[in-house]
């Protein structure tokens, strides 16, 4: 392709990129009013230029939606499944920024760093769902994954936050190496960095397939750090409590639809001729996180390990999907992630309220929340629907998408799989019903305090948060069908 | 109409949550149960006595995945919504008088209770059944946790837990079963049948789920535990509709879905359910607290309904479906009634009462007639599903008759010795003397009045309510054309159950 086509091609479809273009203009504008208002503290007008280019984001996006997919100059294509996974990281995006209007003093000090680097993560977990080239693919990962390392240390005053931005870092460029290795070996066996390419070369036998399952071993290094599969999970529970809660409640739901989506992809399009080869090792990492994630959760003392070691499990859930690697499979994994970030994020909405009124410590010990229900009805009522609907209790969100991806999952023959998965589910129900069980069936261990006279003790930010995860919560849970039909999978 | 059925509980649920004040919220939650009451009993003027379901609703719910919304009732389920909308407003007339900590929270829940409850008995989709009946946990657990005694959490905990586990296999099997027919919907599936390799998997699946639920021995050691700590409506509800989910489960999914694997197990679940009737029977007998003794009766009693449906044939059906409305009424009755003695003197150890005949003679008039129910008299309600039953059974295994009948008269046993420690005797406490006991007032009457009618009603003529459920139970697969499975443990004297055409004792004349 000649040089002035490329281009022609580039403007002429640079719409499909348009939500990422959007916010990357969006977080230039951001830097601008940073240093045009420099000195002053407080950052509620970032919060709020950042949520409504959010906005502009999804807007964009609903666009754009139903659009026949187009590929963008061999790099990303804007399919269904994209903008899927695209909506639930950019409604992670704007509950996390709702979440930061905390008082949080680091955030009002810098909030220019602060949104900026947000946006940005959100940009590199948009891009990695629409990526069809490893290279871009590459790149995206190493957007959101820098802005989120510098974001869980932005309580440079507490230790655990810079303990967890360091471990976060560590870890996950030791990850990223492996992730690259992965990425060369896979241009060798397939001899293009584009997907459609390796995966033509590698079925009609061209290529250098003995590099293909290195190639994918170690690329499963880097995505299993991400997404946290057990073993390269060790890194999850400490930085989700180190890291200030409205980032660990957006990262917990962005890094999980962007990695799960960008594998998804790679796995699907580039490598479906490997499927027998990669399937079982995944279904048995799958297991493996499932299970260590649940009954490590059952001993945990602080909500926010107890949350990390849950999402552990879920990743183990939506992994199940992969295995199955049907169409059908990847859109009830989109149907999963949507429903998961509201449940989640709600979760820790929750937390970041009672955080504020237990004295700011950045996280909640379990113990405290004894007798909740009474002080704090709303906030209560609300983290029991959170806690039933991750547990997948039928009729709230979480159930169905637990069950459109056993669904799948049987359909594709991977019955045992999802009878480890029921099971699994079966074990979690143990540990978010001990939330609901401390909140509203024991007492307060400290008799004598006064009643809380509000209505809820949270800003008006979490406490919109809160509203909005649990009306999601419900409704989806009431009317599946409306957002499985808009939620699409690959190939679809 | 079903759907309004369904869903008046919710509305009530709301405005009870919504509405200011104690004693308005009171009325609401009395004024939607028996709202719901009212309209459950329009269905009868439009009975037709037909096997097929009937006020049938169905919409696409989840159009792209094959999820309906499919409601409809038919003569196996048209009494335990009754039964349900009966108990319900009983319930809260006897909460209302006595829960005071957060009572809007707590009428709310028994109005979601209802829903759930319904919602199970009427739906007809397996994942909209699916729904229903894990949902029916949440508010039971919170019942139990929140307003239960002293041993609450535990219980609650147990009780989730259990029921949940127990479950969660049902949906691999339900999930399953789309992939062999296609379809969610219970009436296609059963037209499609289903082979018999995948019957036994699945059947295994169910069956776990319901035998938990009923609760089959050896799955019953969450009830008593349950039972006991749950607050008076709370096991009312929990005794007298709850546990029918299961025995309902076998009836409308396993035996129509898993003919062929519930000819194998026929068996061993009757095996399982004579135990159940005996061990259950001795416990009571040894219990010194009466709410337990009610509560391992319930565990006998549901033997004798899980007994009749695994004699697969119409009699023991029938019987079956017909004790479950009998045990819900007595048992409810007797919760109902331990819960009024508690009330007044916190203590339900029967060693604290006796002889309160001389004391509080309407209320001890009531608990013989309430007891004598439950222990099968002749002329009352249970005696006509204990007898069906055991006719039934006796068709397709005389060995189980007999052990069965041994349970009868346990049962009489454990109810006339509780009876009699309760208000024979000596009347020996000050506590109990007539004047520092009062005696049922008239609230307390008109909660205890319509079941007991009911008891003479059914028990006088019962043909008005075996009519409306033999269609449909003679309808049945296994009923019609009877598999011969594995004859394990059944003696020599061993017959194939007899056809529907043959019999002659479906109703007794």
């Amino acid at each position: 392709m000649d040089t002035a086509l490329l281009f022609d091609n580039a403007v002429d479809n640079a719409v499909v990129l348009l939500p990422e273009i959007i916010l990357a203009v969006g977080v230039m504008v951001l830097m601008m009013v940073d240093i045009g208002r420099r000195g002053q503290n407080g950052s509620q007008l970032l919060a709020g230029l950042s949520v409504v280019i959010l906005l502009l984001g999804v807007g964009a996006s609903v666009m754009i939606w139903g659009r026949a997919p187009v590929e963008y100059l061999d790099g990303a294509v804007s399919d269904g499944f994209a903008l899927s996974v695209r909506l639930v990281i950019l409604i992670a995006g704007v509950l996390g920024v709702l979440l930061s209007r905390n008082k949080l003093p680091a955030i009002e000090r810098q909030g220019g760093a602060f949104y900026s680097l947000h946006l940005l993560a959100v940009i590199g977990m948009m891009l990695m769902g629409t990526a069809t080239n490893l290279i871009v693919l590459f790149i995206a990962l190493e957007i959101f994954s820098l802005a989120l390392y510098i974001l869980s240390g932005f309580y440079r005053e507490n230790a655990h936050s810079i303990e967890a931005a360091m471990k976060y870092f560590l870890l996950g460029a030791f990850a990223s190496t492996f992730f690259v290795y992965g990425c060369a070996l896979l241009y060798g066996a397939g001899g293009s960095s584009k997907y459609t390419q390796i995966h033509e070369t590698l079925a009609t036998g061209g290529g250098n397939p003995s590099l293909v399952l290195p190639g994918i071993a170690l690329l499963l290094v880097g995505f299993g750090f991400k997404v946290s599969l057990v073993p390269f999970h060790m890194w999850t529970p400490d930085v989700y409590q180190g890291a200030p809660t409205p980032v660990t409640a957006f990262m917990s739901v962005g890094t999980k639809a962007a990695a799960f989506a960008g594998f998804f992809r790679l796995m699907m399009t580039a490598l479906p001729s490997y499927h027998d080869q990669w399937a079982m090792p995944l279904a048995i990492l799958a297991v493996l996180t499932m299970t260590v994630g649940n009954l490590t959760a059952l001993r945990q003392s602080s909500v926010k390990r107890m949350l990390a070691y849950s999402g552990i499990a879920h990743a183990g859930n939506i992994l199940i999907a992969l295995v199955a690697g049907t169409a059908a499979a990847s859109s009830a994994a989109a149907f999963y992630l949507f429903a998961y970030a509201f449940m989640n994020i709600g979760a820790f909405a929750v937390t970041i309220a009672l955080d504020r009124q237990f004295g700011n410590e950045n996280d909640v010990e379990q113990s405290r929340l004894a007798g909740a229900a009474e002080r704090f009805p709303v906030l209560a009522a609300a983290m029991a629907i959170f806690m039933l609907s991750l547990s997948g209790i039928p009729p709230l969100a979480g159930f169905f998408g637990k069950f459109l991806v056993f669904k799948a999952a049987v359909e594709a023959g991977w019955a045992w799989l999802v009878v480890i998965g029921v099971l699994n589910s079966a074990i979690s129900a143990y540990y978010y019903l001990r939330i609901v069980v401390a909140m509203y069936f024991q007492q307060p261990e400290e008799i004598g305090d006064e009643k809380e006279p509000l209505f809820v003790p949270a800003s008006r930010p979490s406490v919109f948060v809160v509203v909005v995860s649990v009306l999601a919560v419900v409704v989806i849970g009431l009317q599946p069908g409306l957002w499985a039909d808009l939620l699409r999978g690959l190939g679809q | 109409m079903l759907s309004i059925l369904t869903f008046l509980p919710v509305v009530g649920a709301i405005a009870v949550l919504l509405a200011p004040g104690d004693s308005l919220k009171k009325g609401l939650a009395l004024g939607a149960t028996i709202a719901t009451f009212v309209v459950s009993l329009l269905l009868l003027p439009g009975w037709q006595e037909i096997p097929d379901m009937q006020f049938v609703e169905r919409y696409a719910w989840m159009p792209d995945l094959n999820i309906y919304y499919h409601l409809g009732v038919d003569g196996i389920s048209l009494w335990l919504v009754l039964l349900t909308t009966l108990l319900m407003p009983i319930a809260v007339a006897f909460s209302n008088q006595h829960i005071k900590q957060n009572l809007g929270g707590y009428l709310a829940l028994m109005l979601l209770m209802e829903t759930a409850v319904l919602g199970v008995f009427l739906a007809l989709d397996l994942v909209l059944f699916y729904v229903f009946w894990e949902f029916s946990l949440i508010p039971m657990a919170f019942l139990i946790g929140k307003w239960g005694s002293q041993n609450r959490i535990y219980a609650a905990v147990k009780f989730f837990l259990y029921t949940l586990a127990g479950s969660a296999l049902m949906l691999v099997a339900i999930l399953a079963l789309y992939f062999n027919a296609g379809t969610f919907d219970l009436l296609e599936l059963q037209e499609a049948g289903l082979p018999p390799g995948l019957q036994q998997l699945a059947f295994l699946a169910f069956a776990l789920a319901f035998a938990i639920k009923v609760p089959l021995f050896p799955f019953h050691t969450w009830l008593p535990d349950a039972h006991v700590e749950a607050p008076t409506a709370g096991s009312v509800i929990l005794a007298g509709v709850l546990l029918k989910l299961g025995t309902y489960g076998f009836l409308r999914f396993a035996l129509p879905l898993f003919p062929v694997a519930v000819a194998d197990y026929a068996s061993l679940i009757s095996f399982l359910a004579i135990i159940g009737i005996l061990y259950g029977a001795l416990v009571a007998l040894a219990q010194r607290d009466l709410k337990s003794l009610v509560a391992y009766s319930s565990v006998a009693h549901m033997g004798f309904v899980v007994l009749g449906i695994f004699a697969l044939n119409e009699q023991g059906i029938s019987g079956a479906v017909l004790q479950m409305v009998n045990h819900g009424l007595s048992t409810g009755a007797l919760f109902l009634m331990v819960g009024m003695l508690y009330e007044r003197r916190h203590t339900r150890l029967l060693k604290d009462y006796g002889g309160l005949w001389a004391s509080v003679p309407i209320f001890s008039f009531f608990f013989l007639v309430v007891a004598m129910s439950s222990a099968g008299l002749p002329g009352l309600n249970g005696f006509i599903g204990e007898f069906t039953i055991l006719l039934g059974t006796y068709k397709s295994s005389p060995f189980f008759a007999v052990l069965g009948t041994a349970g009868v008269i346990l049962a009489a046993w454990y109810l006339l010795h509780a009876f009699r420690q309760v208000a024979q005797g000596e009347l020996t406490n000050p506590a109990n003397f007539k004047g520092r006991l009062p005696d049922l007032n008239w609230a307390e009457i008109g909660q205890l009045l319509p079941i007991v009618l009911l008891f003479f009603a059914i028990g006088l003529a019962p043909n008005f309510f075996l009519d409306k459920i033999n269609p449909s139970v003679a309808a049945l697969e296994v009923v019609k054309a009877p598999v011969v499975g594995d004859e394990w443990l059944v003696d020599s004297s061993y017959q194939p159950p007899l056809t529907s055409g043959q019999s002659s004792l479906t109703t007794i004349r």
